[in-house]
């Protein structure tokens, strides 16, 4: 095959792979705003997304955070500039660490657990058999894995931004002689509402890639156990490009407001 | 004269190909009410294919799918298709229980997430349910992983019968059971379809349970229907590819291909 053959072959594969996950979002978006919801379904997921992430979350928060701030006060002493530090702590953990840190958790943990879930579902036929129970299998398995992302990553996000402020408060007021109170203030009053907001956006947004190609990738597997294995890794790896790729765009755009 | 009955179940001129492997070319198959017909036919001959299009699990390239007389292909709403979803139950190769869900809850599962009835009715009928098919109450509150291969199938067959279908699919029912296990799953079938009084089709490669189950045992060959006839005459069909098949042979018309 020629190079330009094969770039060709390549760029259909692409489209056709964009085109197969868009018709897959659209189906699962239209499943989770319209009844009949599966409330159970729901509910187990809220607990296996969302507080289950609690621990991972907040321990990877609680450590970005102290490195954090070790980073920026030395980076600051640089140019005498130490004393900004707890502003940008607070900064870098609302609009990007927090949001970005937690979906990426949450695509190793929740992500690849649906693909498997799902996986395993598609390759011993219980999709199938879900058909033949009346029961549409996006409505089932896509839509509670989709809101319960939504809805939880945002507040794991929350969880996240707090507890890594609290990291970097830690090591400031432990190691590098800042003053407690004064840290705290300085960070209230720097940091505005809208730090906080585009960080819980971003997660909602995070939150529904997450889930969404954890089911997508899960929903498609074939091949048995090889194929759920796959399934999984690519899950997995798209769930992580696809944050890292809107946030940029999300960022840009919160920016140029 | 009267007119010739409307088959419960109808597949016409249905043709499938996967890339350049054709699998179904041009199958026709009528079912008619209140029978059972066995599909038999080597590994790969299209047969979980033809189920599968059958039930609406897979499109077919060409060819249609009556269900009582409508073409399946025309149910648009989303309602229509649950209403005609609810005519089907289907035992899996596997059992394909839900290994999330308790044995009832997988029994009950259409009765609670479809037909809306109340957990606790439910649950009672999922309850008489496994006792038809030989479970004791005991295991409804057990987890699939937990049963043996048979009790699996029997809880599937629970499943594919506790709401009173018109049609019943049997995909390979007793492959990987032993024997006896199988010969207990074939009269439990039998005893079920007779109660319910409905269409039944079955594919399976295991003749005891073809003659067994089926009124009627229809042999695909490279996707197409090579004979059909009547169970009790599978024997002298005089057809070069049935007898090759129903009596194991390596030598016939039939070339296993590797």
């Amino acid at each position: 095959m020629n190079p330009v053959q094969a770039v060709g072959r390549s760029t259909l594969g692409l489209l056709r792979t964009a085109g197969s996950v868009a018709i897959f979002a659209g189906r699962g978006v239209a499943a989770s705003v319209s009844a009949p919801w599966f409330g159970g379904q729901m509910a187990r997921q809220v607990v296996a997304i969302g507080y289950l992430s609690l621990p991972v979350v907040g321990l990877t928060a609680v450590f970005t955070g102290a490195a954090l701030a070790l980073n920026i006060y030395t980076g600051g002493g640089r140019f005498n500039a130490e004393q900004i530090m707890p502003q940008i702590v607070a900064l870098g953990i609302t609009r990007e660490l927090g949001p970005v840190l937690a979906a990426l958790m949450l695509a190793g943990r929740v992500s690849a657990a649906i693909a498997a879930e799902i996986g395993a579902m598609r390759a011993t036929e219980q999709i199938d058999a879900l058909h033949t129970l009346s029961t549409d299998p996006f409505r089932y398995l896509v839509a509670p894995r989709l809101i319960a992302a939504v809805l939880t990553l945002p507040l794991l996000t929350a969880v996240a931004d707090t507890i890594g402020v609290a990291g970097g408060f830690l090591v400031a007021t432990q190691t590098l002689g800042f003053s407690g109170p004064l840290y705290v203030q300085n960070t209230w009053n720097f940091l505005t509402s809208w730090d906080i907001q585009s960080g819980l956006i971003k997660a909602a947004v995070f939150g529904f890639i997450v889930a969404l190609m954890g089911a997508y990738h899960g929903y498609n597997a074939s091949g048995g156990a090889r194929g759920v294995g796959r399934a999984t890794t690519h899950a997995v790896v798209s769930a992580a490009i696809l944050v890292f790729a809107a946030d940029y765009i999300l960022t840009s755009l919160f920016t140029a407001k | 004269m009267s007119a010739p009955e409307t088959p419960m179940l109808e597949l016409r001129g249905v043709r499938k190909a996967f890339g350049d492997k054709v699998v179904l070319d041009g199958v026709d198959i009528p079912v008619a009410r209140g029978r059972s017909l066995v599909i038999i036919g080597g590994s790969g001959q299209g047969k979980s294919v033809t189920i599968k299009i059958a039930i609406g699990l897979m499109a077919p390239d060409a060819g249609q799918v009556f269900v009582d007389g409508q073409d399946t292909s025309q149910i648009r709403s989303a309602a229509d298709r649950a209403a005609h979803n609810a005519r089907f139950g289907m035992l899996f190769q596997g059992a394909a229980l839900f290994d999330s869900l308790t044995i009832w809850e997988n029994v009950a599962f259409r009765l609670i997430n479809a037909d809306k009835v109340p957990r606790k009715e439910a649950r009672e009928r999922a309850v008489e349910a496994l006792s038809r098919v030989g479970l004791p109450a005991s295991v409804a509150n057990l987890y699939p992983i937990e049963l043996s291969g048979g009790m699996q199938k029997r809880a599937g067959l629970a499943r594919a019968v506790v709401a009173a279908p018109q049609i019943i699919f049997f995909d390979e029912p007793t492959t990987g059971l032993d024997p006896i296990n199988a010969d207990v799953i074939n009269d439990l079938i039998v005893e079920q379809v007779k109660r319910l009084g409905c269409t039944a089709v079955s594919i399976t490669h295991d003749m005891a349970s073809a003659r067994k189950i089926g009124d009627e045992i229809a042999m695909l060959h490279k996707g197409r229907i090579v004979w059909r006839g009547p169970a009790a005459d599978i024997d002298r069909s005089g057809n070069a590819y049935v007898d090759q098949f129903v009596n194991g042979r390596a030598d016939g018309p039939i070339k296993v291909e590797v």
